[in-house]
């Protein structure tokens, strides 16, 4: 257990002090945030689908967290080749705490992250319906967090050098990204595109806050809560084994 | 306190280390030398349970470092080529990380991480993040921090890559006080013929992954009949030139020293 917190609590510590990095890190949502939710507002508008800023803020903090999470464990590849990584390793520890531990700083620096942007979007004139039920959206947070945290950490664990990071980028958490429909609605989408969203699952992290601040969302709620605690179950096993067979 | 007995390790058709086997004893230090690329990284990461073998027996302190793994690991600390701090850390928070992954009880760990600090000459700078500090005072710090949980072998790995000769003296004299002191057995590998002669009770020279040499210092150079360490060596090894081919680890080392300023 000792394990576990002493190496979320070094996730949570090199978060804090990186300030420069927190700044830095929220160049990307408030762009999206201010220039596509006032850019593109007066269209939205139009087309009868009321406030953009209301509707992407969810999708602009769900970007935020699916970033923060991933590339907490994409690290991997940076701590494993000269980094921290071996210390850990060669201790007389279970890889399975080890894994558990920086998966868990990590979804939790990314909920912080979260809700720093959240903070942003709240700035920027974004209003939740309810005020009561910003905590559920906290936890959809969580789900988001945990499970891309997991997804990193799969991947981290097998990446080699700095190319197959770019890969990554371009080819797995730009596309999650722009799929999940963080940026349009879900509803009306031609068909291929319509079951292309459906297999992301960011979509259904940030369906599931569209729908507690907002009141509005393409899925059953309870459909994005179950397939975020499955997925994210499932990647957590995955991560957890390919973790286990890293060797240095 | 290490015994390896024909010990080989393949990567596909490569064999880096072949047929090797040797054995030290307790407090002995043992300096394993070779070229790059002889299989001196790949024999530390087999005998720290980090690799594994692909036939042959190793001991450590008389356990199979393969089936007990954490028991065995608990008996050695490592310092690793390659910088293993967290930068971001304090000193003292390096310490104490490793301390809770050794389970050193809490009490112990504070005592002994003090003490250590202040035999390294680090304990000034402990509240400093480990990012701030010179090349000299990162290595000290690992081999403090790989002292902590009291083990009874600690690997060392070119410990002196790229320190001062000033850092690099101060570095030995420690770790020949902590050896005398608390009877460690201590296992390097280093590029410093003068340091093996100087610090080494017995060397151990691996070439093609092979055991080529073993023996005092003094043994060797009678052995191949030259005057001074480096000059064995070099008849054991020949003077060819070895060029490891760019792993992914070395690139990534140089893209690091690039963004670091050239500081390790």
């Amino acid at each position: 257990m000792s394990v576990i917190y002493i190496l979320w609590l070094r996730e949570i510590k090199r978060y804090i002090r990186s300030r420069a990095q927190i700044v830095a890190s929220l160049g990307q949502p408030m762009l999206y945030l201010l220039v596509l939710g006032f850019g593109l507002g007066p269209v939205f508008q139009r087309a009868g689908n009321g406030n953009y800023l209301q509707f992407v803020a969810p999708g602009v903090i769900g970007m935020t967290v699916l970033f923060s999470s991933v590339f907490s464990g994409l690290g991997l590849l940076w701590d494993r080749q000269f980094g921290f990584l071996k210390e850990t390793l060669v201790a007389p520890v279970p890889r399975l705490q080890l894994m558990i531990g920086k998966t868990l700083g990590g979804a939790t620096v990314a909920v912080m992250q979260g809700l720093l942007v959240t903070i942003v979007c709240i700035i920027a004139g974004f209003r939740p319906a309810h005020m009561a039920t910003v905590p559920i959206a906290l936890g959809f947070m969580v789900l988001i967090a945990i499970l891309f945290a997991a997804l990193g950490m799969a991947i981290g664990s097998g990446l080699q050098d700095m190319q197959g990071f770019q890969l990554i980028m371009n080819f797995l958490v730009l596309p999650i990204y722009f799929l999940s429909g963080a940026l349009f609605p879900l509803t009306g989408l031609p068909v291929v595109l319509g079951y292309i969203t459906k297999a992301d699952p960011l979509a259904y992290g940030v369906d599931g806050m569209r729908h507690v601040l907002l009141g509005q969302s393409a899925f059953d709620p309870r459909v994005d809560l179950l397939v975020l605690v499955v997925v994210g179950s499932i990647l957590l096993i995955i991560g957890a084994q390919r973790f286990s067979k890293i060797e240095v | 306190m290490i015994r390896v007995r024909n010990l080989v390790k393949t990567f596909g058709s490569f064999t880096a280390v072949n047929d090797v086997s040797f054995h030290v004893k307790e407090g002995e230090i043992f300096a394993f030398l070779g070229p790059n690329g002889a299989g001196k990284t790949t024999t530390i990461k087999m005998l720290t349970t980090l690799l594994k073998p692909t036939s042959g027996a190793i001991e450590i302190d008389g356990l199979d470092p393969q089936v007990r793994q954490n028991e065995a690991r608990r008996r050695f600390g490592i310092v690793f080529q390659d910088p293993s701090l967290d930068g971001d850390l304090t000193a003292w928070e390096n310490m104490e990380i490793h301390g809770v992954l050794y389970h050193v009880p809490h009490k112990i760990r504070r005592l002994r991480s003090e003490d250590l600090l202040k035999l390294f000459e680090l304990w000034e700078r402990r509240n400093d993040q480990v990012k701030k500090f010179s090349g000299g005072m990162k290595r000290r710090l690992e081999i403090a921090r790989g002292f902590l949980h009291t083990p009874r072998i600690l690997f060392l790995d070119e410990p002196t890559l790229g320190l001062d000769p000033q850092s690099r003296n101060q570095l030995w004299n420690i770790v020949k006080k902590v050896n005398e002191s608390e009877r460690v057995t201590v296992f390097l590998t280093t590029h410093y013929m003068d340091e093996a002669d100087r610090v080494a009770h017995r060397i151990g020279v691996i070439d093609h992954g092979k055991l080529v040499a073993q023996g005092t210092p003094r043994e060797i150079k009678d052995q191949t009949g030259a005057e001074t360490l480096e000059d064995a060596f070099l008849k054991l090894t020949g003077s060819t030139i070895r060029d490891e081919s760019a792993d992914p680890a070395a690139m990534m080392r140089q893209f690091a020293k690039m963004w670091s300023g050239g500081k390790r």
